[in-house]
Formats: C-alpha cells, structure tokens, sequence
C-alpha cells in the first residue's frame, strides 16, 4: 500500500503541473496534450488512493489534500515547477520510463486488484509514452534538451523523504478550493 | 419485480455524456447486471480513468433504475476486463456516421507511435486510409485526431484500450 501511495502522490502532483501548460504551451496541440495526460494522472491518482483509503479507513479525497506537504510520498522529480519546454519534455521523458517499469511490477502483483488497475492504468500510459518518445525523438541531441535531461535525471531515484519549496506552494493552490470550506464538507 | 432485460433496455437510453450518438450499452462499459430482492447491481467501467464524466453517468443509471422501481447499486470496476473491442457492432456504426473513426482492435501489446504514425487508419468521412496522426490527444481522453489528405477534412479516431 505504501507503494502505491507513491504512486498516486506523484501521479496527482505530477498531474497539477502538466496542467500549467494549459492556455499557455507552445502548439495548441501540445495544449491539447498535456491537458490530456493531466487529466489521465489526476484519475489514475483518484483511483490509487482509492485503494489505500479503503484499506486505511478515510477517503480518496482526504488522501490527496488533507495531508501536511512534507506527509507526500512523490518524488522531487514531480515537484518542480518547469516551464520551459525542454526540461517539461526531460521530465515527461524519464518519469515515463520510470512509470513504466514499476507499473510491469505492479501488473504481476498477487492483489488482483492491484494487477488489474495497474494494468488498466498502463494501456493509458501507453499513450503518455509515445507522446513522450515523439518529442524525445525530435528534440534528441539538442544541447538544451540534453543538458535538461542530465540535470533531472538524478532526481529520479532521490528518494522521497525531503521535498522542495515548490511543493509547499504547490500545496497550497492544490488544497485552496478544500480549506476554504469547513472540515468534513461532503465534495 | 423488474427483470435484468428491463433494466438493459432502460440503460441502452442513457447517452454517453462525452459523444451522446452512442449509448452506454452500445459503448460496452456496463459489465453486467444483477437482480435481486428489488435491488439492481450494475457493474460499470470507465473508458478511461480520469473521465470526468463518470459520476454523472453513474447518476444517471442510478436514476433510470430508480425509475423502475427498484433500488440501484452501481459498482465501479477499475479494472483491465473493458476494451474498446468491446463497443458493439452497431455502437462502431454509430460513431462513424457521427465523424468518429472507431477503434482498432486491441493487440496482445500495446500500439506503439509508429502503428499510429502509418496509414492504415480510415477516414470515417470517404474511406480512405491516407490518413496522417495529427496529435495522440484529443478533445476528450479518448479520442485522437487525425487528417484525411484524401477529402482533407480532420477527424477524431477512438484510441485503442
């Protein structure tokens, strides 16, 4: 269960900052995607924490924004807030590899319930990855995207304890909506 | 007592929220249903995860069940059991007469860039499958869009699950 709550928390974080592109990414298309793969983290994160809360006795809701920010599990690599293209691509590009590999691990897990949402999960993933291999291929060998890509890739496996600054702020506008209402207000 | 047979014919009524020409039944996302003792189990699976439409269709099967005088019961599966090879046949028709090119069927692994960057996609408009990837994402999570250079018009292709 641990690892799954790593999973979503990263999934919902993640998914707050592909939506930054919305409105304001260089192609419309490439509004219209990350727009699209935000949404498809923000409900692989709601179905996620699904699970964990059945088994924890609270609610997905609460999950996702009741915690304290140093309380999440995701990555730093999800964390920080990258408005520039390359390094919104570097990121897309090692967090999907990354996603993929421990999504093959869950797949095989003996809680069929597990398997059967991680697999659900990876046939949409399939998708994030070749938007993801598109630009990786386009953007291959070019200085700012290479430097991008080795400035991020530590992150990857950086553990999960400590987080950034931009998390707390991120918090914040993440939780906004929620706080301004009364404890236990039914969504 | 309501019989499972109404409570389909009274589900196949429900558009769905995103592309109204096909209904839920017609998209094959209601699993099965159950009768019993007055109460009706319906289980029920979102084409894609993050749908922000499913609570509303889940009110909306919750009403019509209602409707027939028994209590619903709506289980959400989140599992890998629905494809979008499950569409029926005449749910396909429908939504190629509505501009939407239906979906290719599921593989053993999944499609990969170059299956979607190569023409072999049909234009629901002429036919034709000179047909070009235009972006992988769409209006709705779903849906991909593509460009016929045959009779030039863009389309919306159903992504393969």
């Amino acid at each position: 269960m641990r690892s799954l709550l790593e999973i979503a928390d990263d999934e919902l974080v993640l998914g707050w900052r592909d939506s930054e592109w919305t409105g304001i990414a260089p192609l419309l298309e490439e509004d219209v995607a990350f727009s699209s793969i935000a949404q498809n983290e923000i409900g692989h994160a709601r179905a996620l924490y699904e699970l964990v809360a059945r088994e924890r006795g609270t609610t997905a809701d609460e999950l996702a924004f009741d915690r304290a920010p140093d309380a999440y599990r995701c990555s730093r690599l999800v964390e920080l807030r990258l408005l520039d293209w390359e390094k919104t691509i570097a990121r897309h590009y090692l967090y999907e590899q990354a996603d993929a590999e421990r999504l093959e691990r869950l797949k095989r897990s003996d809680d069929a319930e597990v398997a059967g949402l991680a697999a659900k999960i990876d046939r949409e993933e399939a998708y994030h990855r070749m938007h993801a291999q598109m630009w990786f291929d386009r953007l291959h060998g070019e200085p700012r995207f290479t430097s991008a890509v080795e400035a991020l890739r530590p992150f990857v496996d950086a553990g999960r304890d400590e987080h950034t600054a931009e998390l707390s702020e991120l918090w914040d506008e993440m939780t906004m909506v929620r706080r301004s209402q009364p404890a236990g207000t039914k969504w | 007592m309501v019989t499972a047979e109404q409570v389909w014919d009274a589900l196949s009524e429900i558009p769905d929220p995103e592309i109204p020409v096909i209904s839920l039944v017609d998209l094959g996302v209601i699993r099965d249903v159950g009768v019993e003792n007055g109460t009706v189990r319906v289980g029920f699976t979102p084409t894609f995860l993050g749908c922000p439409a499913l609570e509303v269709m889940r009110d909306a099967m919750a009403e019509r069940i209602r409707g027939l005088g028994a209590e619903p019961k709506i289980e959400v599966l989140m599992d890998d059991s629905w494809s979008t090879d499950r569409i029926t046949p005449a749910g396909r028709e429908k939504l190629r007469e509505s501009g939407f090119a239906p979906p290719a069927p599921r593989e053993a692994s999944a499609p990969t860039l170059v299956q979607l960057q190569s023409n072999v996609f049909r234009c629901p408009y002429c036919g034709s499958t000179e047909t070009r990837l235009d972006n992988i994402f769409g209006p709705t999570p779903c849906r991909s869009v593509r460009y016929c250079t045959s009779c030039r018009q863009p389309f919306e292709q159903f992504k393969t699950i």
